[in-house]
């Protein structure tokens, strides 16, 4: 195995780089989110230079966005047999660029695309890799702290990857928000790529895109969320009830996935969605750190549960103590009486 | 078919209110917590042995864990799996998924040849999601995440249906190739009386770091690219306002509320 990194030469590693991720002509939000992230951490890095990277096909006229959002500088690697993602051709291109420029961090989308390119790529070049992380920021060493909600959910953990370099990390979509635009000024740098035999070993059959949903939770102002407190799917159609009069989406926790009452799209918190709505309402949800972390930048949260010593009121702005099969009823009752009051454009 | 299913125990989750952080020393306690097969682990075994009931093989099953794993280890014996292999040794504590992903892909080389790896796509309480790809890496095959269907197996190619964030794809992937599976993939089987007696005759063999060749710093802490620091409770910043009483009062107080945050 090749060691690229070792304690002695971690000095030459320069820059922030952020993986683009792309799909059907059109660059995902969230590597718009990471570009943000990248230009935080280059405030506290004398300003280190953010790169984009950039792969796939036909991409040339995207490039630009990269540079008017955040990137100083656009590794674009352009090449008919990277226009669908596979995990082999991807992880050699970009590992090659690794150990030829030396980014000294990282950062990919916490996607399905991203943690598969991510891992691989960290087990090819030999360095650390954090998962899912909430917060990133640098310490007096000048050393990435990658903030993670860690074993058990209860607590938060700072991972740190001191002797090898890049230090990589996953970041989650909507951790971050997608910057102002700038002013186009960085460069972008075209990336040689040749085919090898082994890139023939899989290949797409098809994809198949869903129907982007109406509106997703994460572009929701409002989200009503439900947990395992509800209890049977009867009582859910509640949370439906209640979302439908606030004009809101639908989310919850892990058990109401299990149960089949929403789809993996609605689940919120670590190994979910995490959202910044204006308000978040959380019904039957005692509130572990798993889903907490997803609704930690909701604006308003008001908690309604039975046991007043859940959790979920740790973290709430307003705690109801309550039975919701008493509460929810008449409050969907009373918003209705309103909306005809004063309707809803 | 040569199959091996990867499985993670840990520490059950319904007893994960019980751990606890120890102010001073920022340990964490978790004490008597017993192991369990993560459902996505029990569903890759379980997929293991349909593809062996369909095309013939065996299929092994592997754990890196402290030595109590292998009560978890018979429980995938006494589903059906052939063999067990428990990396156990102190030198692998503290691993991270560089680390155990190492670890696992030297006990499968010492195996000899395989056709298929099947991994969860994340474990319960690591829940990285990265073991699959790093250990496909160690191994030098391909792999293919997010698996939601295995759809065919012919001539040494595999056609599986992965899930992204907004829709799935079809692959083809040249046999040797590891995938990673999602909870769509199958209901996975319940243990039968028979399969547990079965299982104590089946072979479960501990293999420690000097039988893999491995070296301790190379593994657990001091293998382990990533380091954790500090670990803390998630700050909590907002100020609960507390409200109980009769339904019809606390109405009033949530409706103010939401206008305040919606207008
Ligand atoms: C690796 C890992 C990742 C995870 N990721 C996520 C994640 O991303 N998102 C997620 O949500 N979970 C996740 N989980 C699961 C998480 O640990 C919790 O199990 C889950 O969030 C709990 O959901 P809950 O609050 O709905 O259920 P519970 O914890 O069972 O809480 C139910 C609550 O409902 C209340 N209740 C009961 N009856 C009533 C009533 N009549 N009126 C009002 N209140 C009532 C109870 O007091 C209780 O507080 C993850 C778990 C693991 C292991
Ligand atoms: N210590 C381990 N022993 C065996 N398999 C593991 C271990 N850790 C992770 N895995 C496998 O890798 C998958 C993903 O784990 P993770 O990367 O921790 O989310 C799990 O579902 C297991 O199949």
């Amino acid at each position: 195995m090749i060691s690229v990194s070792s304690v002695a030469n971690l000095k030459g590693w320069k820059g922030i780089w952020v993986f683009i991720e792309q799909e059907e002509g059109c660059i995902a939000e969230v590597s718009f989110e990471l570009l943000t992230a990248a230009r935080l951490l280059s405030r506290k890095m004398e300003l280190a230079e953010v790169s984009a990277v950039f792969l796939g096909h036909k991409i040339r006229e995207l490039s630009d966005e990269l540079l008017i959002f955040g990137a100083d500088r656009v590794f674009r690697a352009d090449h008919p047999s990277l226009e669908k993602y596979l995990t082999l051709p991807y992880t050699r291109v970009i590992s090659e660029l690794i150990f030829e420029k030396r980014p000294e961090i990282f950062l990919f989308p916490a996607t399905s695309l991203g943690a598969d390119l991510a891992a691989r790529v960290a087990a090819r070049v030999n360095t650390g890799l954090s998962a899912h992380c909430t917060q990133l920021d640098i310490n007096d060493r000048g050393e990435l702290m990658q903030v993670v909600p860690a074993f058990g959910g209860k607590v938060m953990a700072t991972i740190l990857c001191s002797n090898h370099r890049p230090q990589m990390a996953t970041i989650r979509p909507g951790v971050y928000r997608r910057g102002e635009s700038q002013e186009k000024k960085g460069t972008i740098e075209d990336v040689p790529v040749e085919i090898r035999p082994e890139d023939r070993k899989q290949r797409v059959v098809e994809v198949h895109w869903a129907k982007k949903p109406a509106q997703t939770i994460e572009e929701s102002e409002v989200v009503v969320a439900g947990g395992a407190g509800i209890g049977n799917q009867e009582d859910w159609k509640l949370v439906g009830q209640l979302a439908d009069v606030l004009h809101g989406a639908i989310g919850g926790t892990r058990p109401p996935l299990d149960e089949g009452w929403i789809s993996e799209e609605q689940m919120i918190g670590q190994s979910g969605k995490t959202i910044r709505p204006k308000l978040y309402m959380g019904i039957g949800i005692s509130g572990v750190i798993q889903h907490v972390v997803g609704i930690q930048d909701a604006q308003m949260i008001i908690a309604i549960n039975n046991d007043p010593k859940a959790a979920i009121f740790q973290n709430a702005d307003l705690g109801v103590v309550a039975d919701f099969r008493k509460v929810i009823p008449l409050l969907i009752e009373e918003l209705k009486k309103l909306s005809k009051d004063k309707p809803v454009p | 078919m040569n199959i091996v299913v990867c499985l993670k125990p840990a520490p059950d989750p319904k007893r994960w209110d019980s751990i606890q952080l120890d102010p001073v020393t920022k340990a964490l306690k978790r004490e008597g917590i017993p192991s369990v097969l993560g459902h996505l682990d029990k569903r890759a075994l379980e997929e293991g042995l349909r593809i062996k009931e369909k095309h013939g093989g065996k299929v092994a099953v592997m754990a890196m864990a402290p030595p109590a794993a292998k009560d978890n280890l018979l429980e995938a014996l006494a589903m059906g799996a052939d063999e067990g292999y428990l990396l156990s040794d102190r030198a692998f504590a503290g691993s991270d998924t560089w680390a155990t992903s190492l670890v696992l892909s030297r006990a499968i080389k010492k195996l000899g040849s395989f056709d298929l790896i099947l991994c969860g796509s994340y474990s319960l309480d690591g829940s990285t999601g990265h073991v699959g790809a790093q250990l496909a890496e160690f191994l030098g095959v391909l792999n293919v995440t997010q698996v939601a269907a295995v759809e065919s197996i012919t001539e040494g190619a595999l056609r599986t249906k992965s899930l992204m964030e907004r829709g799935y794809r079809i692959l083809e992937t040249l046999l040797p190739a590891l995938i990673t599976v999602n909870r769509e993939i199958n209901t996975p089987r319940f243990t039968s009386l028979l399969g547990i007696i079965e299982a104590e005759s089946k072979p479960l063999i501990t293999w420690s770091a000097a039988d893999l060749g491995i070296t301790g710093d190379e593994v657990g802490l001091k293998g382990s690219p990533t380091q954790t620091g500090d670990v803390f409770l998630p700050e909590m910043k907002r100020q609960v306002e507390m409200i109980s009483g009769e339904p019809e009062e606390m109405i009033k107080v949530i409706i103010r509320k939401i206008r305040q945050a919606i207008g």
